[in-house]
């Protein structure tokens, strides 16, 4: 998986700064349109983590979106984000390490089936138990935005405006963070074992290590994603943690490119467009995304950022190369 | 716990476990045969469960509908077979998922456009619906014996076409070394159009048996594809004789956890599972592992 290079780093600030600004251009539905975007963004960026640099492809990792959402239900209300975003990003990933240990002890589609079940376990814990509230959601009361005794009111009229810049504000950490990571040791060493993990093992990796190391961080990203979700729109249920939105994130990063790190922000904002003209266009918004993702995976298997994938080929390292560097 | 009471329980959970079966052999014959991961396999015993619906309202007659049922099942998986899978064996297995997951969306609106979105109840056929005494305190009902029998019947048969016939040796060939089947002269793709279209017919067949026993409803088959996976899991892939045993121990490890803890409700297989990956992650019934 590549980092995008100056020119591409260039293209994603510039489209930052337009979402940025669209509380100036826009209308508030498509503000609020916008921030749901920036949050499917976050979800497709924390799956990329396992799915484009490990090649772990999970059907469970709505699972910990949904946890981080509904911690935000769980926590006292009224509670500083500075407080609740960590602690949602630290349930998820106390959630994904138990599921990440079990589910790495197999490969391949056993990953996948195994991630999918305990997966669905974790969404029947909230449909069936009165622990979430019920099967239908309940609302949740957003956390304050309040830093070192600073609180800082908004009016109702300027939400959708804060919380875009809040939502694009944490999707550009994410992003920044992920693209640090990826040239460390740790990226390094991930991207060999998409590559040939039995290699890696001979190098003297602990790689299932690594791997659930992996799985823990993009748990906890998840988490943060989730939190931002029931942030956004005040509201949580079950659905946050059903498979579909697991394979819906695949979907994401498909349709923005397995190759580049920043594809799935660019699948994010596809999909999210998508949906919104399919439900103007029809009623029937499944037998459209239905058919696109059929197209995409019959016609343009390396996704979007895929098309321009020659030209950012050069930029990638030899990972296996970099990673065997290691005494 | 009173014993006519712990019988039933135990008779629904074979008769759940067996329909399962149905359904996970379909899934780990095409994963060990082909390589392929069928998300959409819930949907074609969804697709099987309407087809009963439907039939038996316009016809009066559920009987019709399992032979139906089965011959449109080895129709439809040979068309879909020939039109898109084969284009997926040598995929990733993301391509796979999102091929499957399309088709569970086109399935459904498929479903919705033809019969809607309610929930329906079938009849079980007017001959099987009475009880049959078991003890002098205790009495089941026919249809779900009849269901059972059918179920142990597909089985056998399964059986015996996997160990008896030159077809079944070739698929069991496919199954453990792929690679054997070319070098044998054998057709493979001839081999992998059977194995899907008879992993489709017994999916829409448990759908069909499945009907009369609980609602018909959109995404019913969501709940048994997971399940499925749970037994392919705790089976061990590729293997029949896995999905079998795995499926009678899910169906009654699921049907007495929620009789009798009800507290656990639905978590109990989950439960099972991780334990089985942890003792045995190749699966209980896999070979050699």
């Amino acid at each position: 998986m590549i980092v995008a290079s100056r020119a591409g780093h260039a293209a994603l600030a510039l489209a930052a700064l337009a979402v940025a600004l669209m509380p100036l251009w826009a209308s508030g539905y498509h503000v609020q349109l916008a921030s749901t975007a920036l949050v499917a963004a976050m979800f497709a960026l924390s799956l990329q983590l396992l799915v484009g640099a490990a090649g772990m492809v999970s059907l469970g990792h709505a699972a910990f979106f949904g946890i981080g959402a509904y911690a935000v239900h769980l926590l006292p209300a009224g509670l500083s984000i500075l407080f609740t975003l960590p602690a949602s990003a630290l349930l998820a990933a106390a959630a994904a390490l138990p599921v990440g240990a079990l589910s790495l002890r197999t490969r391949g589609f056993f990953f996948l089936m195994t991630t999918l079940a305990f997966g669905q376990m974790l969404f029947f814990l909230f449909h069936d138990t009165p622990l979430g509230g019920g099967k239908d959601g309940v609302f949740v009361s957003r956390p304050a935005l309040e830093a070192f005794g600073f609180a800082f009111e908004v009016p109702r009229r300027s939400r959708p405006t804060v919380l875009l810049l809040l939502n694009l504000g944490v999707l550009a950490a994410m992003y920044a963070g992920l693209a640090a990571l990826m040239g460390t040791l740790f990226g390094h060493a991930l991207r060999g074992i998409r590559e040939n993990e039995d290699r890696m093992r001979a190098l003297g990796y602990d790689t299932r290590r690594v791997k659930l190391a992996a799985f823990v961080l993009a748990g906890a990203l998840a988490g943060v994603a989730g939190h931002m979700s029931a942030m956004t729109e005040a509201f949580v249920n079950p659905e946050l943690l059903g498979w579909h939105r697991s394979a819906e994130g695949l979907l994401m990063i498909l349709l923005g490119g397995l190759g580049a790190l920043h594809g799935p922000i660019l699948g994010a904002a596809a999909f999210v467009g998508l949906g919104e003209a399919a439900t103007l266009l029809t009623e029937r918004r499944r037998l459209v995304e239905g058919l696109v993702i059929l197209a995409v995976v019959l016609v343009l298997p390396r996704g979007l950022a895929g098309l321009r994938l020659g030209l950012l080929r050069r930029r990638e390292p030899a990972p296996v190369a970099a990673a065997a560097a290691e005494p | 716990m009173d014993v006519s009471g712990l019988l039933a329980q135990v008779l629904n959970g074979l008769q759940y476990g067996l329909l399962l079966f149905l359904i996970s052999s379909g899934l780990t014959l095409v994963f060990g045969v082909m390589g392929v991961i069928n998300l959409a396999h819930g949907s074609l015993f969804m697709i099987g469960a309407y087809a009963a619906f439907a039939i038996t309202r316009l016809t009066g007659a559920l009987w019709l509908a399992l032979p139906a049922a089965v011959a449109g099942g080895l129709l439809f998986g040979a068309l879909l077979e020939r039109v898109l899978f084969r284009r997926f064996y040598r995929r990733e297995h993301l391509d796979q998922v999102l091929l499957t997951f399309a088709l569970i969306l086109l399935f459904e609106e498929a479903r919705s456009a033809l019969l809607g979105n309610d929930f329906h109840s079938v009849p079980a056929p007017a001959v099987l619906d009475f009880s049959v005494p078991v003890t002098a305190a205790f009495s089941y009902s026919a249809y779900r014996l009849a269901v059972l029998a059918v179920c142990l019947l597909v089985a056998v048969l399964m059986f015996l076409g996997i160990e008896r016939t030159r077809l079944g040796s070739a698929v069991r060939a496919a199954a453990e070394k792929p690679e054997m089947v070319e070098l044998l002269g054998l057709d493979a793709r001839r081999i992998h159009m059977v194995v899907f279209a008879v992993g489709t017919a017994l999916a829409m067949l448990a759908g069909a048996l499945a009907a009369p026993l609980q609602s018909v409803y959109p995404n019913m088959g969501d709940g048994f594809l997971i399940v499925s996976f749970v037994v392919v899991v705790v089976g061990g892939v590729g293997s029949v004789a896995g999905a079998f045993w795995g499926a009678l121990l899910i169906g009654l490890v699921d049907t007495l956890g929620k009789a009798y803890v009800p507290g656990a409700a639905g978590l109990a297989v989950y439960v099972l599972m991780a334990a089985v990956l942890l003792w045995r992650p190749g699966g209980l019934f896999a070979r050699g592992a």
